[in-house]
């Protein structure tokens, strides 16, 4: 077997290292700015762009759950104001009825108080009236027994004596 | 666990080379047949030329440029096919066929192949087939990721589009996995473009290293001048962003004073510690890339030692299992490939963020 190559293998050759270094180098160089300086800030600016995606995107979450809060307050104010508008609503009718109700009571009853009153008058006219024709009647009456009961002496003294018997003296 | 293994594996390596190389010199058996060690030998290691096939005794391989700078000869620049794969020399120089310089050019007297052995051996700056790997894969890598970078400017604001999504989760999964936990939030972003160019070498050349067809498969990470380089830049990298606190913890670790006074012991070791840790990810990645590649070669030269044992019909039956354990270990390359590349940049890594952080 033959191995010599071995040895000449692991023994460094300085033009190889001389080489290397200048190419390498030469390679670091050019990459460094033509390749990784783009491609470094192309990845930098990417990941901020995304963590500025993110946190926009989280900021207008928050500001969409504000928002949100905000409308279920105004709706429940809404709603409130509703039902106060409603309460009122209803209060005022009630106290529209309540008014009409009392007014038309009192108007009720003034009619009737006006109307009995009216009944009363008429009532106590009728009355006057009556007694007036009463009397007219009683006068004509009493001229008809008078001139019937006066016609003969025998009972015009009868009665006399009956007055006169009534008549006492006390 | 898996570190000391390594290091286990590569010490046993290193302590044996030279009984297999002295072994090698009177061994002539194999000179007739097939030379395993020679085959799997040759697939992972470093050459002049890029080697595409051999019929026969033909060898079709791609010439590549070699540059040499000697001084007595100055600078020469030539490709590796006037060498007629080491069977000549040119412009007085030569690829060593034998000796301690085996494989490297060295000088030629005169016009002949006869070398001074004494002699220094000439500075070396050859394109070899790993550094023409490394330039393949850095195009495809520049390709790649500038084509990613001019998509992540034009899609501003817009969704990735093409080769950008392969390569964003990746560069995100290093950011945010590795970078930010390791080196802390405040402080990753300056060692970003190391980390990434780093993994993305390593992942692109560990790949390409699989890929047996030309002008890919150059067994690049599993080249020790490669990651020595590797682990090289992570040590400048950390040793240069070290802040006070880690010097501090090297010089003067809050440890009993008896072991830092007579003798310093502590910031010895210390020290020690701090270049160790560049060393042990050299091995480690060095280490798994030739491995894999070895093994797959190994599975290849298995049908070939069989064809020499046995004859042609034993290496026919053989070659199938040869190859399903060949398919399977490029699979598990694969696997290897992803996970080296993310262990060398997690521990780079790990060791800035050592050397940056405030406090324990």
């Amino acid at each position: 077997m033959n191995f010599y190559l071995l040895d000449l293998f692991v023994n460094p050759d300085s033009g190889t290292i001389i080489w290397m270094i200048i190419i390498f180098i030469i390679v670091w160089v050019i990459l460094k700015r033509f390749a990784w300086k783009p491609l470094l800030n192309a990845l930098k600016e990417r990941e901020d762009s995304i963590a500025d995606a993110l946190s926009t995107a989280e900021k207008a979450k928050l500001e969409m759950s504000r928002l949100k809060a905000d409308n279920e307050r105004i709706i429940r104010e809404a709603q409130k104001e509703r039902d106060l508008i409603l309460k009122e609503a209803k209060d005022l009718k009630n106290s529209i009825l309540e008014e009409a109700k009392k007014q038309a009571k009192e108007e009720s009853k003034k009619i009737l108080a006006e109307a009995s009153k009216k009944i009363e008058e008429q009532k106590a006219a009728s009355i006057a009236e009556m007694k007036k024709q009463i009397v007219t009647f009683s006068v004509d009456i009493a001229e008809k027994i008078l001139s019937q009961e006066l016609s003969d002496s025998s009972r015009q003294e009868k009665m006399i004596k009956e007055i006169v018997d009534d008549i006492k003296f006390n | 666990m898996n570190r000391i293994t390594t290091i286990l594996v590569i010490g046993i390596l290193l302590t044996t080379t030279p009984l297999f190389t002295y072994a090698s010199s009177d061994d002539n058996s194999t000179a007739s047949g097939f030379n395993a060690g020679e085959f799997v030998m040759h697939h992972i290691s470093d050459s002049y030329d890029w080697h595409i096939m051999s019929i026969g005794e033909k060898h079709i391989s791609i010439p590549l440029p070699i540059i040499v700078y000697s001084k007595t000869k100055g600078l020469n620049c030539f490709l590796s096919s006037r060498f007629d794969h080491g069977h000549s020399s040119f412009n007085g120089f030569k690829i060593e066929e034998n000796g301690t310089n085996k494989g490297k050019i060295v000088e030629v007297i005169g016009n002949t192949m006869n070398t001074d052995n004494t002699a220094e051996l000439p500075w070396d700056l050859s394109i070899t087939k790993t550094v023409a790997g490394i330039m393949v894969s850095v195009v495809l890598m520049l390709m790649i990721f500038i084509s990613a970078g001019k998509a992540a400017q034009r899609n501003k604001g817009k969704a990735p589009t093409g080769i950008q999504n392969f390569v964003e989760p990746v560069i995100l999964f290093l950011r945010d996995d590795v970078a930010k936990p390791a080196i802390g939030e405040d402080k990753y972003q300056r060692y970003m473009p190391y980390l990434l160019t780093i993994f993305f070498f390593i992942l692109i050349n560990n790949l390409l290293g699989l890929i047996p067809i030309f002008p890919f498969g150059a067994n690049v990470t599993g080249n020790i001048s490669v990651t020595l380089a590797l682990a090289l830049f992570t040590f400048i990298v950390t040793t240069v962003s070290g802040n006070k606190h880690y010097w501090k913890e090297i010089i003067n670790p809050d440890v009993p004073t008896l072991l830092k006074i007579p003798i310093p012991l502590m910031p010895l070791i210390e020290f020690i510690g701090m270049l160790i840790k560049p060393v042990v990810l050299m091995i480690r990645l060095f280490a798994n890339m030739m491995a894999g590649h070895m093994i797959i070669s190994i599975f290849v030269a298995l049908i070939f030692i069989f064809a020499n044992l046995f004859g042609p019909t034993v290496a026919y039956s053989v070659a199938p299992f040869s190859i399903l354990f060949g398919v399977f270990m490029t699979l598990l390359d694969v696997l290897v490939s992803f996970i080296q590349a993310y262990v060398f940049v997690f521990l780079s890594a790990i060791y800035i963020g050592m050397a940056t952080s405030e406090h324990h």
